[in-house]
């Protein structure tokens, strides 16, 4: 996949500079049973002040995405070409040293289960004045205000008394709370939160994503959401990336993906999605199967085993990858079928059902 | 707390009453079965020359001729209470805590206990001081280089020093050190602390060592093999997002991790250690609790090997204890259970 110039890629709606702007990175582990293609060919950007939602299922490479912008993965196990222009500066070819100083205050992610991801040892509050003095000179005691403060940002409760509390001492959103306020200790410039409210009960879901929400209009942030579930992006996301075995399948404005959507698994995506004012009997559009090893992903379209429509393509899909292609106006497609027909289709048989 | 330490408190009651029973019945009801009478008993208590006479009155006056548990609360009474002892030619009196006099030498066992407690203490806090910075270390530097030339080579070592048998190393440091380069002291030698702090470090110095190279390889291995999996924890995945240096990283967010698990394994070590370390103190020749036990073994001298076992059940108790009020300061998971 070729996606690298500027026109092959949705425009920004509000024509600003990219913040981040991922082109063509792929990421590819040497394993004993093979090359793991995680992430193979993948763009995509964000402003400032804007949030693109990444969608997949589960082992279509989100995680390797949001950790490669973090410039987490191990040297020596993941091969990783292409760029990732964070303010300009590449991730993949800055030194360990560069991209460490970039963590924190450039770059903050949240991760998906806040119990495992905080240190069972450290207090909330230590791990909070943790981060934050690593790209602020002050006290330990100045840096216990900006922590308490933080908490209380993120909603959480007598924060002066909950400074001190151990991580396991939290509610599961509390704790996703305070995961979120050490994030942004440091104001940082790109949030990523990856499966944010995945571990979390339903009620408490809303709650996180409406405080993430407010805390990106006040910090101005560029934000990344990464869920499998298009129902956590439908409010949050200006833009969506839906991923499958590695590549973007479909990539537009949040309007475009859930009021004209043109690829057969953003479909399924969408059929999947829970809907609280429907019986869940009437669902009629799951996705059949399961997502494809990424050691063996299929030839032709990776989506084929899968696709109700892949007739309509006379067994091209079986032959030949679908390029991602722009439909006009920045919404961006791969799939062998016209995109007359694939509006027919959504038109008139998928729309109906969902 | 007051009740678990209660609790804690009469499990050990039970436990030392179990051990010296255990003790005593071994000393008493294998050679009863075995078809020993009480004065056959006291015949390795006198001279080769005795009289029918002088072997009787010895056994009456070690209290063989007792029935068993009469003996038994005799000498319990004396750790409880006190107790009054006919030495043949006067009555002494052994106060409480009483472990009851030699039966060879006729001393209290106590004093020479606590006596040898300080030498065998000196030996497991320094060698332990050394295993643990040691062994930490290489664990930490192999888990962080792994599958590395440092790795390779400390984890043979690690597997040599697990392998090679204390006496044998013990004996080739002598050899070396003080025979043929005479740097240190020839065996024996030992300077309490309180005398010569130097003196008792360079005295020591020999079996410290020896002592810690067997632990040191058995405590790298543990600590590599923690740290391999602390580090593969989501929390030092966020530690490094955060954008903390690596060595920040690996020694306040992985060791803390990879630490408590050995904090059990040393407690047991230690507690057993400090109850005699029979091997090191037989190659150099020190005088602690473990020889103790062993001369106490090779003479029959019950009151000597009761008071040793007593004490080293002691000490694995106590220090299983600390580790369990230590794991509550490390794990605040714990504390708040
Ligand atoms: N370090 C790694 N080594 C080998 N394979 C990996 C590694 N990390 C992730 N993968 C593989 O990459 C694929 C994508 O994983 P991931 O990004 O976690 O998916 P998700 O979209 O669910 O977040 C999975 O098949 C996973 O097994
Ligand atoms: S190219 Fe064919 S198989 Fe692939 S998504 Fe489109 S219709 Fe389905
Ligand atoms: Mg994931």
């Amino acid at each position: 996949m070729t996606l690298t110039s500027e026109e092959q890629q949705p425009a920004p709606a509000n024509g600003g500079g990219r913040f981040l702007d991922v082109r063509d990175l792929k990421v590819h582990f040497p394993t004993d049973d093979g090359l793991v293609k995680s992430v193979d060919g993948l763009s995509f950007h964000v402003e400032r002040g804007r949030t693109l939602g990444i969608v997949g299922e589960s082992g279509s490479g989100k995680s390797v995405t949001s950790l490669s912008v973090m410039g987490l993965h191990k040297r020596g196990a993941a091969k990783i070409s292409g760029e990732i222009l964070v303010d300009g500066q590449d991730v993949v070819a800055s030194s360990d040293e560069e991209v460490r100083r970039m963590r924190g205050k450039r770059m903050a992610m949240i991760f998906q289960d806040p119990l495992s991801a905080m240190h069972p040892y450290y207090t909330v509050g230590d791990q909070i004045i943790e981060a934050y003095r690593i790209h602020n000179d002050v006290s330990k005691k100045k840096a216990r205000t900006h922590a308490i403060e933080m908490l209380d940002r993120v909603g959480i409760p007598e924060p002066d008394r909950r400074v001190d509390a151990y991580p396991h001492q939290y509610s599961g959103g509390m704790r996703q709370r305070a995961m979120i306020a050490m994030a942004l200790s440091c104001d940082p410039d790109l949030l990523i939160a990856d499966e944010p409210t995945t571990a979390l009960d339903v009620t408490v879901q809303a709650q996180i994503l409406d405080l993430i929400r407010d805390l990106q209009r006040e910090f101005n942030s560029a934000v990344i959401i990464i869920t499998h579930d298009l129902g956590v992006v439908a409010e949050l996301a200006d833009d969506i990336l839906v991923m499958y075995a590695g590549r973007s399948v479909e990539y537009g404005t949040a309007e475009q993906i859930f009021n004209e959507p043109e690829h057969p698994y953003t479909w399924g995506l969408l059929g999947s999605m829970p809907r609280f004012d429907r019986e869940r009997s009437t669902r009629l559009l799951p996705i059949q199967g399961s997502p494809p090893s990424l050691i063996n992903v299929p030839e032709g379209c990776p989506f084929h085993p899968r696709c109700r429509f892949e007739q309509n393509t006379r067994g091209l899909a079986k032959r030949e990858r679908p390029e991602l292609v722009d439909t006009g106006r920045g919404h961006f497609v791969a799939c062998h079928m016209s995109q007359a027909q694939r509006q027919q289709i959504w038109r008139d048989e998928i729309k109906p059902k969902l | 707390m007051v009740a678990y330490l209660i609790r804690r408190l009469l499990a050990t009651i039970g436990l030392l009453f179990v051990v010296s029973v255990i003790t005593f019945s071994i000393f008493f009801l294998v050679p009863k079965w075995a078809g020993a009478t009480p004065d056959s008993m006291a015949t390795r208590y006198v001279g080769r020359t005795a009289t029918a006479d002088v072997v009787h009155q010895t056994a009456v006056r070690l209290g063989f001729t007792d029935p068993f548990y009469v003996q038994y609360a005799d000498w319990a009474k004396g750790l409880v209470a006190g107790r009054d002892f006919d030495m043949g030619t006067s009555i002494e009196h052994c106060p409480a805590p009483c472990l009851g006099y030699s039966f060879i030498t006729a001393q209290p066992v106590l004093p020479d206990l606590l006596d040898r407690f300080t030498v065998t203490f000196s030996l497991a806090i320094g060698a332990a001081v050394i295993w643990v910075t040691a062994g930490i270390s290489i664990g930490v530097l192999s888990a962080l280089k792994r599958g590395s030339l440092v790795d390779r080579f400390s984890m043979v070592i690690a597997l040599a020093g697990v392998s090679m048998p204390i006496f044998w190393t013990g004996l080739i440091a002598l050899s070396f050190f003080s025979y043929r380069w005479g740097i240190t002291a020839v065996g024996g030698a030992y300077t309490p602390f309180t005398q010569n702090p130097a003196l008792w470090a360079w005295d020591l110095m020999l079996p410290w060592v020896t002592l810690a190279l067997l632990f040191s390889a058995q405590y790298a291995r543990l600590t590599r093999a923690g740290m391999l999996e602390t580090m593969n924890e989501d929390y030092i995945r966020t530690a490094r997002a955060k954008g903390l240096r690596e060595r920040t990283v690996v020694t306040k967010h992985g060791l803390r991790g990879a630490l408590t698990p050995l904090l059990t394994i040393f407690g047991l070590d230690f507690g057993l250690l400090i109850g005699g370390a029979v091997l090191t103190e037989s190659a150099f020749g020190l005088n602690g609790l473990g020889k103790y036990a062993v001369d106490g073994i090779r003479a029959n001298d019950l009151p000597k090997i009761l008071g040793v076992t007593l004490f080293a059940a002691l000490f694995v108790v106590i220090a299983n204890l600390i580790v369990d009020l230590l794991y509550a300061v490390v794990d605040p998971r714990v504390r708040t259970k």
